[in-house]
């Protein structure tokens, strides 16, 4: 199993187990020996190029080619990973100290103007447009090459790894983190085969689950051995994560293409269709097709605000409306903020609302130049609005006439003719307009801002002192119009709602991109990567219940002492001593049968401790768990083993293991 | 006295028994601090040979019975990250247990403050969130509430066996300040949110943004002792050393440096490589909240604004400190970045968590303002 490995990457446990059998193999010093062999015969890309040693093998690697590979090899190694992502999050931050075009273009204007030497140079190095910037997507889009020359290598040698067999048992199980060593009177087959049962089953509370991968080794000479690895679940989920984070890039920028956004104001008793046309503004991803829009109708029926009577603060918005499908059939919705309108797939969005003042003008002849309602927009809590009535359609030779000015709710004189909204409801509502008259400029051919004012063909009203004419209306009030302009009337005040409609096919796999990111992640930092190892030996002397001769002391070629004998002793003095309380499940029951056996048996059994075992583990990483678990598997192994020897071990007494069991249940049952 | 009011009180007495906690931890630190020097002109050699002792990782044994007729003898030589373990304190045999200086008044009264402030901080958010009829995350004071209980509560697990003073004094430090800080700069009426915050992503996304916050704290907490544990085990200072310019600056300052008796107490806190354990444990929980809350508010932003991902300034902030741990994860995997060079991604990490909360929400202008 030789995974694949990002150049630079440190990982004990990938080498540690995967040539075990050769001793030294387990030093976490000698880790990166085939990383480092098989970056050796890359790296003379740039370095060799102007050297003499040019190898036959090297040759082909020499030029373009060898370059490119030498670049592939940094790209994808962690270091530089690590810079990428570094460079991510610092290019990432100018975007909240400058104004950005893509959330408040009148703020970019603004620096501009205040910052006439800086600012348009900023300008030309993407500012103001940062995370669109060349820079910025060269920075991600590196990355995401990195990650994917990184991941998919990575994914093939895990799905090697998937198939493949658990690590042998290293000769020496000393140099582990992990260790742990017993004696059992079971045979080393015995114990070994318990072992394997052990850590096949699942955890406790799900049994059926197999946690552990295990292979049994006759190692012969009475030895056997156990090697099991469980986890694979970790590199899974650490592939699942990056390769999700690739899906959720690609989606992001397929919706980026499909979607489309249009914004529009909409007059309560009013409505609109879904068409492009009809929308105040309207953007779209270079793939979206015209005729994917569904000619749905909304039509706004009511609205309701409620507001916090002490601190004005917003509490409750509603709008009430029709939608009408394209076959004629009516819906009766309700559209609140958070709670959008799903709509063929799009979503409908109350993002704002306000107040439109109804409004007649009539021209100098009487003649009615403009009659309805005129959106203003809010400025603050208590939605003091501005707008603007343009009216354009004068009778002849008359000028067109530009009204402008603000709409308070509730009005209240807080100075000489000096009046302010206290409270955003439409209890007292007063509309204060200036006069313009002239060429409105509509005719210009440039587009106009709907609540801007061309004021450059227009001149403002003035009274005799030359001070600017303002107009105070209240509801169902006429006023003259100065300069014999003609009169206008306040009807009443409507409501309308601002109306946002998006459509995002992409969003659904944004989102399983997203959650399967997650889930790869928690798999990856959380499900324990181990390996477990157990060697079971005969000790010295000691007869096995197959009459197997025992070997002289331990399969120990490093000339290391073997580990039994005294610690074997030790363990017999450790398990009368102290007996450790957390175990008894397992330990009563061992011990009851035990108890059963020498009655039937009559002590006929194997001289105790005549297998030695030893374990060891080595996890992915820091791994809390792993001594408690080995401690735990071994006990429960050599618990079974014990069972198993005893009830099956003496073979003449087979006959006697009905009444022992019978007498087993009694004993739980008392 | 309303509910409000009530819960106000009871945060000015939880940072009051913050404070004693605080004072505690202080004084055990120092008591440490005092003895360790104390000891070192007594006998120099038995100490220096007790950090080595420290250093090679002493075995630690403990007996497995397994039935009557086996016995497994455990044996774990490299237990320092098999066995260091959720709490830092069941290594057993590191010099680190044996040494005397640390003071069990001190750590007494310590650990019983650092429990009964967290349980009035406790109280406090309930009634906070009983006053406002709604979940208590939704404006800055309510978020350094639970983020500091959060925080105190993770210090309460991490030192349920053995108390590291240091630790405690950076999270009561921290905690302390922020909650003072939020009662004095932060404070508004319990009080209903406005339309854009009435939604059960005020609790997901805020609650899991806060538990993870007060993660990281203790988590940098971690990171600190462990960067300086490690100078002290490597004996390397940049105070030991004289500086190329400003070197009086040094001088002036070398009392400081790690490897100085001042700061022989530090062979009494577990080894840096615990530390880095205890320390990546608590940030990979934390950075997997932190994971969610970014979705979460992504999920939010797509109900509440119409678009998933805004660049808003707290989408950036959030953004960015992930992005830093992210860099952390891959710094610990990556040769010649781990350990001590790792530690310094999280403390760009949880600086960056930190500017986020604070920078973000009072300066820059954003969507995301009418959280404060
Ligand atoms: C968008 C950019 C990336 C992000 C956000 C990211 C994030 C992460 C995170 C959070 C982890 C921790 C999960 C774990 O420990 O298993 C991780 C691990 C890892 N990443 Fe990335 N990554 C990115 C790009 C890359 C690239 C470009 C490479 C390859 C050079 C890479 C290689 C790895 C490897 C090998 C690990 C596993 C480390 C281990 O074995 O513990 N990642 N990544």
């Amino acid at each position: 199993m030789t995974a694949y490995r990002p150049d630079g990457l440190e990982d004990t446990f990938a080498t540690a187990g995967s040539d075990a059998d050769t001793s030294d193999a387990t030093d976490p010093a000698h880790g990166d020996a085939t990383g480092t062999a098989r970056a050796g015969s890359v790296t003379p890309g740039p370095r060799a190029a102007g050297e003499r040693d040019t190898t036959a093998a090297q040759l082909p690697s020499l030029g373009f080619v060898g370059w490119a590979r030498w670049a592939w090899r940094q790209l994808t190694s962690m270091r530089v990973a690590l810079l990428l992502l570094m460079l991510l999050a610092v290019a990432a931050v100018p975007g909240t100290m400058f104004p950005q075009n893509s959330q408040d273009p009148a703020k970019v204007a603004e620096y501009l103007v205040d910052h006439p030497t800086l600012g348009p140079w900023l300008d030309r190095l993407g500012f103001f447009d940062v995370y669109s910037s060349i820079w910025f997507s060269a920075i991600y889009l590196m990355l995401f090459i990195s990650l994917v020359g990184c991941i998919l290598p990575r994914a093939r040698a895990h799905l090697g790894a998937l198939r493949g067999r658990p690590p042998r048992t290293p000769r020496r199980l000393t140099r582990f983190p992990a260790r742990a060593d017993a004696t059992s009177d079971a045979t080393p087959e015995q114990v070994v085969l318990a072992a394997r049962d052990a850590m096949r089953r699942g955890p406790a509370w799900l049994p059926f689950v197999r946690s552990y991968r295990v292979d049994v080794h006759d190692e012969g000479q009475g030895t056997w051995s156990v090697s099991a690895e469980r986890g694979y679940l970790r590199e899974t989920g650490n592939l699942v994560f990056h390769l999700a984070l690739v899906g959720l890039l690609v989606s992001i920028a397929a919706g980026q293409m499909l979607h489309y956004r249009g914004q529009a104001i909409i007059l309560q008793g009013r409505g609109m269709a879904n068409a492009v046309k009809e929308y105040d503004t309207f953007e779209k991803g270079t793939a979206f097709r015209e005729d994917s829009l569904q000619p749905f109708t909304v039509r706004l029926d009511d609205f309701t605000a409620r507001f916090d009577e002490e601190t004005l603060e917003p509490r409750d918005f509603a709008a009430y409306v029709t939608v009408t499908d394209p076959d004629g059939t009516p819906h009766a919705e309700t559209i609140k903020v958070n709670h959008p309108l799903e709509r063929d797939g799009g979503k409908i969005y109350l993002q704002g609302n306000g107040y439109a003042p109804e409004l007649t003008v009539r021209d100098g002849s009487g003649e009615v130049a403009f009659a309805g309602a005129v959106p203003f927009l809010p400025q603050d809590e208590v939605y003091t609005s501005r707008g603007v009535v343009k009216v354009p359609d004068v009778s002849d030779d008359q000028p067109q006439i530009g009204l402008v000015g603000y709409l308070l709710p509730t009005a209240v004189e807080v100075a000489d003719g000096l009046f302010r909204s206290v409270h955003p409801q439409p209890d007292s509502p007063l509309l204060v307009l200036s006069v313009w008259s002239g060429n409105l400029g509509l005719d210009t051919g440039v587009p106009q801002n709907a609540y801007q004012l061309d004021e450059s063909r227009m001149e403002q009203a003035v009274d005799d002192s030359g001070k600017a004419i303002t107009l105070y209306l209240r509801p169902g009030e006429t006023v003259e119009l100065p300069d014999g302009l003609g009169s206008v009337t306040f009807g009443d005040v409507s409501r309308y709602v601002a109306l946002d409609l998006r459509h995002d096919p992409a969003l659904t796999y944004v989102l399983v991109f997203s959650l399967a990111a997650f889930a790869g992640l928690a798999a990856s930092l959380f499900a324990p990567r181990r390996r477990l190892w157990i060697r079971a030996t005969p000790t010295a002397g000691a007869g096995t219940s197959e009459g197997r001769p025992a070997p002289d002391g331990q399969p120990a070629p490093d000339g290391q002492p073997a580990p039994d004998g005294k610690p074997a002793a030790d363990g017999q003095h450790a398990s009368a001593g102290e007996q450790c309380a957390g175990e008894h499940g397992a330990r009563d029951h061992g011990a009851r049968e035990h108890g059963a056996r020498e009655q039937g048996a009559d002590g006929a059994g194997p001289s105790q401790g005549s297998t030695v075992v030893t374990a060891a583990g080595l996890a992915r990483g820091d791994d809390v768990g792993l001594q408690p678990e080995l401690e735990r598997v071994l006990v429960a192994a050599l618990a079974a083993a014990d069972r198993v020897q005893h009830t099956s071990g003496p073979k003449p007494h087979g006959a006697d293991r009905a009444p022992d069991a019978q007498r087993v249940t009694d004993e739980e049952k008392a | 006295m309303n509910t409000g009011d009530l819960s106000t009180l009871l945060v000015w007495a939880a940072a009051t028994a913050f404070t004693i906690a605080l004072i505690a931890y202080t004084v055990d630190l120092a008591r440490l601090a005092d003895n360790a020097q104390r000891r070192e002109g007594a006998d120099a050699d038995a100490a220096g040979a007790a950090a080595v002792q420290d250093r090679a990782n002493v075995p630690a044994t403990a007996g497995v019975g397994a039935g009557a007729g086996s016995s497994a003898r455990v044996s774990s030589p490299l237990s320092g990250s098999a066995t260091g373990g959720g709490s830092v304190s069941a290594v057993a045999g590191s010099a680190a247990e044996a040494a005397p200086g640390r003071s069990p008044r001190a750590e007494g009264i310590a650990r019983s403050t650092t429990y009964l402030g967290s349980a009035l901080l406790f109280v406090a958010i309930v009634l906070r969130g009983v006053a406002a009829g709604r979940w208590p995350t939704a404006n800055m004071y309510e978020f350094t509430l639970v983020g500091v209980f959060v925080a105190t509560t993770v210090l309460a697990i991490v030192q349920r066996r053995r108390v590291i003073a240091f630790l405690g004094v950076v999270v009561m430090g921290i905690a302390v300040t922020a909650l003072v800080v939020a009662l004095e700069s932060f404070f508004v009426r319990a009080d209903a949110v406005r339309p854009a915050l009435q939604n059960y992503w005020l609790v997901l996304h805020v609650g899991v943004a806060i538990i993870a916050t007060g993660i990281f704290t203790v988590a940098f907490a971690t990171a600190v002792l462990q960067v300086l544990r490690h100078g002290r085990e490597t004996g390397r200072s940049h105070l030991d050393h004289p500086w190329k310019s400003a070197d009086g600056l040094r001088q002036a300052f070398s009392g400081l440096a790690v490897t100085g008796p001042r700061f022989r107490w530090l062979e009494q806190v577990p080894d840096a490589r615990r530390l880095e354990a205890l320390s990546f444990r608590l940030n990979a929980v934390a950075f997997v909240l932190w994971t969610l809350t970014l979705i979460g508010g992504a999920i939010w932003a797509e109900d509440a604004w119409g678009r998933y991902w805004n660049w808003d300034s707290k989408e950036v902030g959030t953004f960015v400190a992930w992005v830093v741990y992210a860099g952390y994860l891959h710094a610990r995997t990556t040769r010649g970045w781990s350990g001590r060079k790792a530690a310094y991604f999280v403390f760009v990490g949880y600086a960056c968590v930190l500017a986020n909360f604070t920078v973000v929400n009072l300066v820059l202008p954003g969507l995301h303002s009418y959280a404060f």
